[in-house]
This record gives structure tokens, C-alpha cells and sequence, in this order.
């Protein structure tokens, strides 16, 4: 049983419901025990850290120092928003620097009482727990209903690998950590070198045009590459996809029609869980066909290869499949 | 020809004062003009400057051009930039100082942006947490209500899909979030 502290989140409560939903039984599962911070508050998203800089960060601050005075030992926090994730490490590592930055934000605290040391946790994001710390061993040995047949595109969006304060994750831009947790759940990942690139952030509220953009580009290359599914691992991916990809048809003349759903409800189905209980239904452009082609015999003929020319320079191998160890280190 | 800021103090050391007030390790001024940042960028079709623009409109003092552009409200803060930028300027950050001297100034004229953050930030500080759909109402209806009739499928999809909270959820340590946020606003002012 590895214990940690756990920062929800806003979207949790709401639009991301069947994120929570799904997470919950899931934990149980692969034996994940989440604490959740007393009286969290918002992390800012984006938005406030335009607004005032010091706020933002003390902000960030309180959950931080609320953590690190719950901690008790756990000294570990999840957040399965991206947003959250980013916005935590992005704090505890500036505040880590000491150039004084540190000492504002605790003079802030104070004011309500608290204090934060920088560095005393670790801050991880949801997916990078459960692929590098609960391991994909303890994934597959859950799997009872492997999702054969299934065309997953997994789209894990800017904010978790980027900017990686941490130094977590496998790549920062062509991140393989949500490839094999979809590859260990039996499905097949589909070649979706769009995989990092933005679904628009908070654009659909401010520049509605350049949302529909970045909406249709991601749709467009998953249907090309004939994706069932889409999976994200942020609330805020799924819900600019899901709930802005009829608008996005309307002003762009498209006839997008591409489900996507948390990597969790995706486990949560491997795992024989029912699909009510993991939220599915939930999301506006309907999943219920791609859940259909799940043990489905797919004919996908695959293309011949070019035979390799001998003067042609060398190409870059394919996929590994296997993570790259924390111990290696990993450049940008 | 475009209208040019006069040649002040204040302005020509512009980029100087952006990078102090964006962080100490922002690494603006090594900024060598090369354009990856705008090259990556995957809103910079909606942007009136790339961010390669902004730098050497910063450097070339010019304030007024550069706090009235669209362009750090259009970044989506993917940090594309910031991975790849050559010199590791930290353009996501120095996009904040931009919209936060844009909004002192009252330069930006395209008020939905601004006012979307502005919004936000009230409800996080009344309630501690972000009420979507009070964000959303209060957003929309002001800014873009001729969308109201395309949206509202999805607005009721959501709120049957128990996707919305009709009420806002407000923390308990409240006062304590505020007294924290209070002084933080002094200590930054000072």
C-alpha cells in the first residue's frame, strides 16, 4: 500500500467527475492510498498568476504548507490535474532557488498562520505515480478484461510533461509513460505524435476562434490515424474535447465525432469494474461505440515497409518499450 | 508607420525592468532572435506578435506596442516555448509580467481576456475554489452572448451529467486564504 497525500483539485468536484469517480475504485485496485489535503483551495490555473505574480504563488503556497503540516511521514503529493501539478512544482521549485522568492511567499503565509519549507515534498502527477511508483506490473496483474481490439490515442496534453521542474518524465515532448499504461490495459496506442501539443487551455473563454483551431488539429489527426478512443490524463483536456467539439464543428463545417475519456475509466474497465460506477456516459461525445470494438477482430492492413535504401542516412529507432529507468538520466 | 514610444528612461530599459519583475533567472536580455519560440507555438496564427517579436519590441523600448498586443493573452502557456527556447528564457513566465503590466496600465484593450482572468481570480478569492459555472455564466453573458445558442447543449449536457455545481463550494479557511492573499498583494506593491 503506498500512501500519499492527494490535491484534487477544482475540476475533480465538477467537470472532471468521472475522473474522481473512476480514480476511486481504481486505488483500491493497485492498492494506492490517497489522503486528501484538508482544506485545499484552488491552485490559480493560469489565470491568476497573469494577475498578480506574489498572490499566485502564495496561493500555491497554502496547499503546499497545509501538505507539508499533514504530511506525518507521507511526504508525497498527487495531483491528477495537470494544471495542479504544474502549478505545485512550479512554486516548490522557485521557492527552492532561495533568491528571496521563498522568503515573500512564507512573509504571506504568515499572515494566515502558515510556513512552508521548499524541497520537503515531492510533488508527482497521477499518472507518473502509478506507471513509475505502482509500476505496470501491479497494472497488468489487475487486468481481467484485457481491452483487446481497442485503438486508444493517447493524448497526455502540455501541462504534466512540460515544464517538468522535477525532472520526471521520459520526454517533454513525446513523453511514452501513457503508451504503456494503455499497452499493459491490452489496448492498442495509436502513432499520435500530437500527443503533447495544447487543447487550448482557457482559449474557448477568451480567443474562441483559436480554441476551435487546436480542438479541430488534435481531432482531426486522431481520426486520421483511426482512433477509437481518445485518453487524457488532465480534466481540462478532456473537457475543452468533449464539451467544445460541437461548437468546433459548427464554426469550422467539421463533423468531428471522437469520444474521449480519462485513462482511469480506461483501467477502471480493464480491471472489471462496471462502467457506471467509472463515470462513462458522463462525457458528451458518447463512448459507447468505441467501448464496442473491444474484442473486436480488427482488419487494419498494415503498410509494406520501403525497402531501406542503402545510401539513405540513418533513421531514428522505433518505440522502445520499455520506460527509461529514473536512475538514467534523461535529457531534453 | 507605426507609432513609436518616445525614447524615455523608462523605456529603454524596458526589457530590464520585464526580466527583474518576471524573476531573477527569466534570462529575457539573452534572448538571440532565432524564432523557435514562435515556430513551436501552436497559437501564434492568432497572435498579433510572436514572442520573438514581443523580445525585440521590448528591447527596442517600444511599451505602448508591446502592452497593447493580444499576443500573452493568446499564449495557451503550453511551454513548448520553454523547452525548446535555445537560451532558456522562461517565456511562459515573462508572458504573466506582460498581462499583469497590461492590466495596470489598462493598455489591453480586448477586455474578455483580462476580464476572464480578473474573474476568476474573484471567485477563487470569495470562495477559496473555481465555480465553473458561475465563471462560466458571468463570463459568457458578458462577453460572448451571441455564442449562448450554440452552446447551450453543452451547457445543459453538463448540468445533466451532474458535470456542473449549481453552488459554489466555499473552504473553510476562507479568511485565512484572504489574510494571506491580502498581504501578499501589500508585499508586491511595495
Amino acid at each position: 500500500m503506498s500512501k500519499y497525500l492527494y490535491y484534487p483539485g477544482c475540476s475533480m468536484e465538477g467537470s472532471g467527475k468521472a475522473y474522481h469517480d473512476s480514480l476511486m475504485p481504481v486505488c483500491e485496485k493497485i492498492g494506492l492510498e490517497l489522503q486528501e489535503i484538508d482544506d485545499w483551495n484552488c491552485c490559480g490555473a493560469t489565470e491568476y498568476l497573469g494577475i498578480n505574480k506574489l498572490p499566485a504563488y502564495a496561493l500555491i503556497g497554502r496547499n503546499l504548507a497545509l501538505a507539508e503540516a499533514q504530511a506525518n511521514g507521507a511526504k508525497d503529493i498527487v495531483a491528477p490535474c495537470s494544471a495542479c501539478y504544474l502549478n505545485l512544482t512550479k512554486t516548490d521549485s522557485y521557492m527552492a532557488k532561495k533568491d528571496g522568492v521563498d522568503e515573500l511567499i512564507n512573509d504571506a503565509l504568515a499572515a494566515g498562520g502558515l510556513s512552508y519549507e521548499p524541497g520537503q515534498l515531492s510533488i508527482f502527477h497521477l499518472l507518473d505515480v502509478i506507471v513509475h511508483e505502482v509500476g505496470l506490473d501491479t497494472v497488468k496483474k489487475n487486468v481481467v478484461r484485457p481491452l483487446t481490439g481497442l485503438r486508444v490515442a493517447p493524448y497526455v496534453g502540455c501541462m504534466a510533461p512540460r515544464y517538468d521542474y522535477a525532472k520526471r518524465w521520459s520526454d517533454s515532448e513525446h513523453p511514452l509513460e501513457l503508451d504503456l499504461l494503455i499497452e499493459a490495459l491490452g489496448a492498442e496506442v495509436v502513432d499520435y505524435p500530437l500527443k503533447t501539443h495544447c487543447c487550448g487551455g482557457h482559449m474557448p473563454q477568451i480567443s474562441p476562434d483559436t480554441a476551435y483551431e487546436l480542438i479541430h488539429r488534435l481531432v482531426d489527426y486522431a481520426e486520421e490515424v483511426k482512433t477509437d478512443i481518445m485518453v487524457a490524463i488532465c480534466p481540462m483536456c478532456q473537457m475543452n474535447i468533449d464539451a467544445y467539439q460541437n461548437e468546433t464543428n459548427q464554426h469550422l463545417g467539421t463533423n468531428h465525432k471522437m469520444p474521449i475519456v480519462f485513462f482511469t475509466q480506461l483501467m477502471g474497465l480493464a480491471f472489471g469494474i462496471d462502467e457506471k460506477t467509472l463515470g462513462f456516459g458522463t462525457e458528451l461525445i458518447s463512448a459507447k461505440d468505441a467501448l464496442a470494438e473491444i474484442g473486436s477482430e480488427k482488419t487494419v492492413v498494415k503498410k509494406k515497409r520501403p525497402r531501406k535504401d542503402k545510401n539513405a542516412l540513418p533513421m531514428p529507432q522505433p518505440l522502445i518499450s520499455k520506460a527509461p529507468t529514473r536512475e538514467k538520466e534523461i535529457s531534453r | 508607420m507605426p507609432h513609436l514610444s518616445p525614447k524615455t528612461e523608462e523605456n529603454t530599459k524596458l526589457i530590464e525592468y520585464v526580466a527583474s519583475r518576471t524573476g531573477r533567472d527569466s534570462r529575457l536580455e539573452t534572448c538571440i532572435q532565432c524564432g523557435t519560440c514562435g515556430g513551436s507555438c501552436p497559437s501564434a496564427m492568432d497572435m498579433e506578435h510572436t514572442p520573438r517579436d514581443v523580445f525585440a519590441l521590448l528591447r527596442a523600448g517600444e511599451r505602448e506596442t508591446v502592452l497593447s498586443s493580444n499576443t500573452p493573452w493568446i499564449c495557451v502557456s503550453c511551454y513548448f516555448c520553454a523547452v525548446r527556447c535555445p537560451q532558456e528564457i522562461k517565456i511562459p513566465d515573462v508572458m504573466y509580467t506582460l498581462k499583469s503590466m497590461a492590466i495596470t496600465k489598462g493598455a489591453y484593450q480586448d477586455s474578455a481576456a483580462s476580464d476572464f482572468s480578473q474573474t476568476f481570480v474573484d471567485m477563487v478569492e470569495n470562495y477559496g475554489r473555481s465555480y465553473e459555472l458561475g465563471l462560466a455564466t458571468r463570463h459568457y453573458l458578458r462577453h460572448f452572448p451571441l455564442r449562448l445558442p450554440s452552446m447551450a447543449p453543452m451547457g445543459m449536457g453538463l448540468l445533466s451529467k451532474k458535470r456542473l455545481n449549481l453552488k459554489p463550494k466555499k473552504i473553510q479557511g476562507i479568511k485565512q486564504l484572504n489574510d494571506i492573499l491580502d498581504r501578499a498583494k501589500e508585499l508586491e506593491a511595495a
